[in-house]
């Protein structure tokens, strides 16, 4: 069973989740399809393969840049920031 | 002992080797009016000039003959990444040539004395070298470790993307007449008594009154096929390079024990910090020096000594992901001098290798020194010490191979 | 999930937790051997056995009793990054502990005595025009979102590409109530027919496939959703997000064929072409790889590594009850005993399926024609095919690495594992005799992106 509410800031806004959700589901849930600019043309990008291996659907989480949001179980309290991974 | 004066127009040259020290000697040589053809075993640009940061440095060098081809070939290359662009067009690849200065940082007190002394002996042979007070270090590199005893920075350090300088070099040598052909592989010579008239390869026999072997740490065999010694050997160098990231770190930075581990006959892995972002946005990390023949491994070990170097010169590196690693065989020689010139066991054979890490940086100059001694032009610099019978190579290439 | 720290030489180390790995481990321990188990992700099952963290997936009872067993330690969130090959036996192997891309993850190197590699495979979809906005995803995020967090990637899908892989995503997505506006099968109907229906006695001993098999198609009639063969989605539209796609019928070849173009308004493409074998720790080992790209392995599973085995989708894709078969045997062979006829029996049923697969669904080099020149290629790089095609053009390079270098496709953070065998493919259309180092895009020392602070030597303890 997915788990416990929890909440974590998306630049700067409070989102609800359950335990369970990897960011990705976390933001897919609420709508959102993209999430990050491309660095040479700053098209948007957010999931792609789903599994860790295309690298398109990164964040930053907690300060850390570079994070795939596909893979990262959201954890409450973590402090989400889009539209900067990449460069 | 040198071929005499050649007039090079038409003369059918084969230049073995489609890295940066071949592309940069089929351009000149075709510039000069040569009929060129570039031969490699492999795809252009596929072996060491793949490998490298793409440096162009003059600040790792002391008073010398190295030193004199690498100020030659500095200025040459200010020329030569003005010269391609224009002639290839924009929508060709970047060279992204930057001439972005170095700065080497020494981490201790040793370090130090090392490191000015060496920049004194540079500045009386008229480099500039510029010692810097812990403030203007600041100022270049403000992501800089505190924990520096000294700093110099080289104004003329410069980067270069290496495979696209190749591909330029030879593209333009194309434009000039020259032909590459890549996937053939050089199996011998032919002779006629001591005279070279062409060469045995895998796509056929091939005329040449010229042949020059420019196969980088390959080298050794290629000359084996004609029968000579040459004494170039492998020295494994890795990067390591980052996720691209807003741009933290401005110049060439390195550890002042680069110029130490350059200069090393030791077999054993050394590692030095050698830091500097690229146009892309990447941090390059290196550097390393180990001899294990043609051993392409990886070595988890070694990235870990380069990670550990780099986030000692820039702190924040810890937080950076590193995408990848490749490593390269730098060509080295045992006094640490290209080989550059005529060969006299083999008359039409001439040497442009033997470069170790400074290849890029080193090409043009060489490619430059080579046409003055085939056409008998006074070289800008002097070449003597670059010959392949110098002395300190001589217990090598005594005899043929 | 505990980290036994005892002795520093593991009996066999099991690199990847879905049904190969899972088969491998547990083989190994019924012929006596101990083992660790590794898997990137926080849950066992890989991609095939996905399901929300907490609830009883289907690989329950494989995992059930390794995690009973004293004998095998599973431990998940373990990315390993590197090996360190040495001669004449198997790699020590470095891996990072702790959540996803973080930092400060707790750093292990092991030695095995035998190591299996069950790595299995990601997708591969072939670009096409808008390919890249944001609601195109591959039919295994869809799948992973929907299995492993009941989320759907949109509420009128398309489903497109190649091999049976689509019809499991089709019904993932209609259980969580999401319109299936089609599944686009790139396979003309005449190639499956045949593919699927040469020596029918061969299917009595995969009944279960095609009962599963049967099963969506069912369910696919049932909710009126439309099942093209011999067509793809040719292109996306829209301008922040997918639209409606175009979608063409295809000549066997792979071939668009003009004036069949049909408009489809969707808000999600799922899209997948087949799948590539995760090679990459293999080859960092020292492993071949055959002309397909996957690991070379002998009857028992051996690599031409001595003491490294390979099953699963890294041999060569499959499917899942191929991966535990030949899981079976590796575990087995790793533990120094031989396989038994039982395995091997299964094994030999589960290939001879895995080789219609490729007969039916097998990428056909037409699909070129439907790539422009403004085609995104390289997704991280955005490097386009007319850029890669102008660089060919210029350098008249007959090199991989030299195009990567020179374009940047395959230099971006994924290093090349989606666009790859795609430049490898425009590049053998457009340089004759192909480029002279085929395959090298798959080499990646560094197995995934590490933080520097984490492998440094002043961090291992």
């Amino acid at each position: 069973m997915m788990g416990a509410p929890l909440t974590v800031t998306v630049d700067g806004e409070p989102v609800p989740g359950v335990a369970g959700q990897t960011i990705a589901g976390l933001l897919l849930a609420r709508g959102r399809l993209a999430w990050r600019e491309t660095g040479r043309t700053g098209r948007p990008r957010g999931l792609f393969c789903g599994i860790g291996v295309c690298f398109d659907c990164l964040v930053v989480v907690n300060g850390l840049r570079d994070v795939r949001a596909c893979q990262r179980r959201a954890v409450d309290g973590d402090v989400v920031e889009t539209g900067i991974s990449g460069d | 002992m040198s071929a005499g004066p050649t007039d090079l127009r038409d003369a059918e040259v084969i230049v073995v080797g489609a890295g940066i020290v071949g592309a940069a000697v089929a351009r000149a040589l075709a510039l000069a009016g040569a009929r060129v053809m570039v031969l490699d075993r492999g795809a252009s640009a596929g072996g060491t000039s793949a490998a490298g940061e793409g440096n162009l440095l003059v600040s790792d060098k002391g008073p010398g003959a190295e030193l004199d081809l690498a100020v030659l070939s500095r200025r040459l290359w200010q020329k030569v990444a003005e010269e391609l662009p224009a002639e290839l067009g924009p929508r060709f690849p970047g060279l992204e040539f930057e001439a972005k200065g170095g700065l080497v940082v020494a981490t201790t007190a040793t370090g130090a004395d090392t490191l000015l002394s060496f920049a004194a002996e540079q500045r009386a042979a008229g480099m500039d070298a510029r010692p810097l007070a812990t403030a203007d270090a600041a100022a270049l590199e403000p992501d800089l470790t505190p924990a520096r005893e000294a700093a110099v920075f080289y104004p003329e350090d410069a980067q270069v993307q290496p495979v696209a300088a190749t591909e330029a070099l030879l593209a333009s040598a194309r434009r000039h007449g020259a032909q590459v052909r890549q996937g053939v592989t050089v199996l011998g010579g032919i002779r006629a008594g001591h005279v070279l008239r062409g060469v045995a390869t895998s796509g056929g026999e091939l005329r040449a009154d010229h042949v020059i072997i420019a196969a980088g740490p390959w080298s050794a065999d290629v000359a084996a096929t004609f029968g000579v010694a040459l004494p170039v050997r492998p020295r494994r160098g890795t990067i390591l390079v980052t996720t691209r990231m807003p741009p933290r770190i401005r110049h060439k930075v390195y550890d002042a024990d680069y110029v130490g581990a350059v200069g090393s006959g030791s077999a054993e892995l050394q590692t030095s910090a050698v830091v500097e972002s690229t146009a892309a946005g990447t941090v390059l990390i290196g550097s390393s020096r180990e001899q294990r023949g043609f051993d392409e491994r990886i070595e988890p070990a070694v990235l870990a000594e380069l990670a550990a170097k780099a986030i000692r010169l820039f702190p924040f590196l810890a937080q950076a992901a590193v995408l990848r690693a490749y490593g390269g065989f730098r060509p080295f020689v045992p006094d640490h001098l290209p080989v550059i010139g005529p060969d006299p066991r083999l008359s039409g054979l001439w040497h442009a290798t033997g470069h170790e890490g400074a290849g890029i940086g080193l090409s043009v100059g060489t490619a430059d020194v080579l046409r003055d001694l085939m056409t008998g032009a006074e070289p800008a610099v002097a070449a003597d010490p670059f010959a392949v019978d110098r002395a300190a190579l001589r217990a090598y290439t005594e005899g043929t191979a | 999930m505990w980290w036994r720290r005892g002795s520093a030489v593991t009996d066999v180390l099991v690199i990847g937790a879905g049904p190969a790995g899972l088969a491998a481990a547990l083989a190994a321990r019924q012929a006596g051997a101990g083992v660790v188990l590794l898997d990137a992700s926080d849950q066992t099952g890989g991609q095939y056995w996905r399901h929300p963290p907490g609830d009883p997936g289907a690989d329950e009872e494989l995992r059930g009793s390794l995690t009973a067993d004293p004998g095998c330690e599973i431990v998940t969130s373990a990315q390993v990054w590197a090996v360190g090959r040495r001669e004449g036996a198997p790699p020590s192997v470095h891996v990072l502990v702790g959540p996803a891309d973080g930092d400060g993850r707790s750093a292990r190197v092991l030695n095995p005595r035998a190591l299996v590699l069950a790595t299995g495979a990601h997708e591969r979809t072939l670009p096409f025009p808008g390919w890249d906005l944001p609601g195109v995803v591959t039919a295994g995020a869809a799948q992973a979102m929907a299995k492993g967090e009941r989320v759907a990637v949109g509420r009128r899908v398309l489903i497109a590409g190649a091999g049976p892989f689509l019809l499991p995503v089709a019904s993932s997505l209609l259980r969580l109530g999401v319109q299936v506006a089609g599944v686009v099968e790139a396979g003309g109907w005449a190639r499956l027919a045949r593919g699927w229906s040469q020596r029918p006695r061969e299917l009595l001993s995969v009944r279960g496939k095609a009962a599963e098999l049967a099963g969506y198609a069912w369910e696919l009639a049932r909710h009126s959703v439309p099942y093209r063969t011999g067509s793809a989605v040719v292109a996306a539209h829209g301008t922040d997000r997918v639209t409606a796609v175009t979608v063409a019928r295809l000549d066997q070849d792979w071939k668009p064929q003009p004036g069949t173009e049909r408009w489809v308004a969707v808000d999600a493409v799922c899209v997948s072409h087949g799948f590539v074998p995760r090679t990459e720790l293999g080859l960092a080992s020292g492993c071949a790889a055959g002309p397909d790209g996957a690991l070379v392995v002998d009857e028992a599973q051996r690599t031409t590594v001595p003491g490294v085995y390979a099953a699963g989708e890294v041999t060569g894709i499959g499917g899942a009850d191929l991966a535990l078969a030949e899981g079976a045997v590796a575990g087995r062979c790793a533990a120094g005993a031989a396989a038994t006829s039982a395995q091997l029996l299964q094994r030999a049923v589960h290939r001879r399926f895995a080789a219609r697969l490729e007969a039916a669904h097998g990428i056909r080099p037409g699909w070129t024609a439907w790539v422009t020149d403004d085609t995104t290629v390289c997704r991280c790089e955005e490097v386009t095919a007319g850029e890669l095609r102008g660089v060919l053009a210029d350098t008249g390079t007959r090199g991989l690495r030299s195009l990567k270098l020179t374009s940047r496709a395959g230099l971006g953070a994924c290093q090349g594992r989606m666009c790859g065998r795609s430049v490898e493919d425009l590049m053998r259309q457009a340089v004759p005799g192909g480029p002279l180092d085929p395959g090298r895009t798959e080499a990646r020392p560094i197995a995934v992106p590490v933080r520097l602070g984490e492998i440094s030597t002043e961090g291992i303890p």
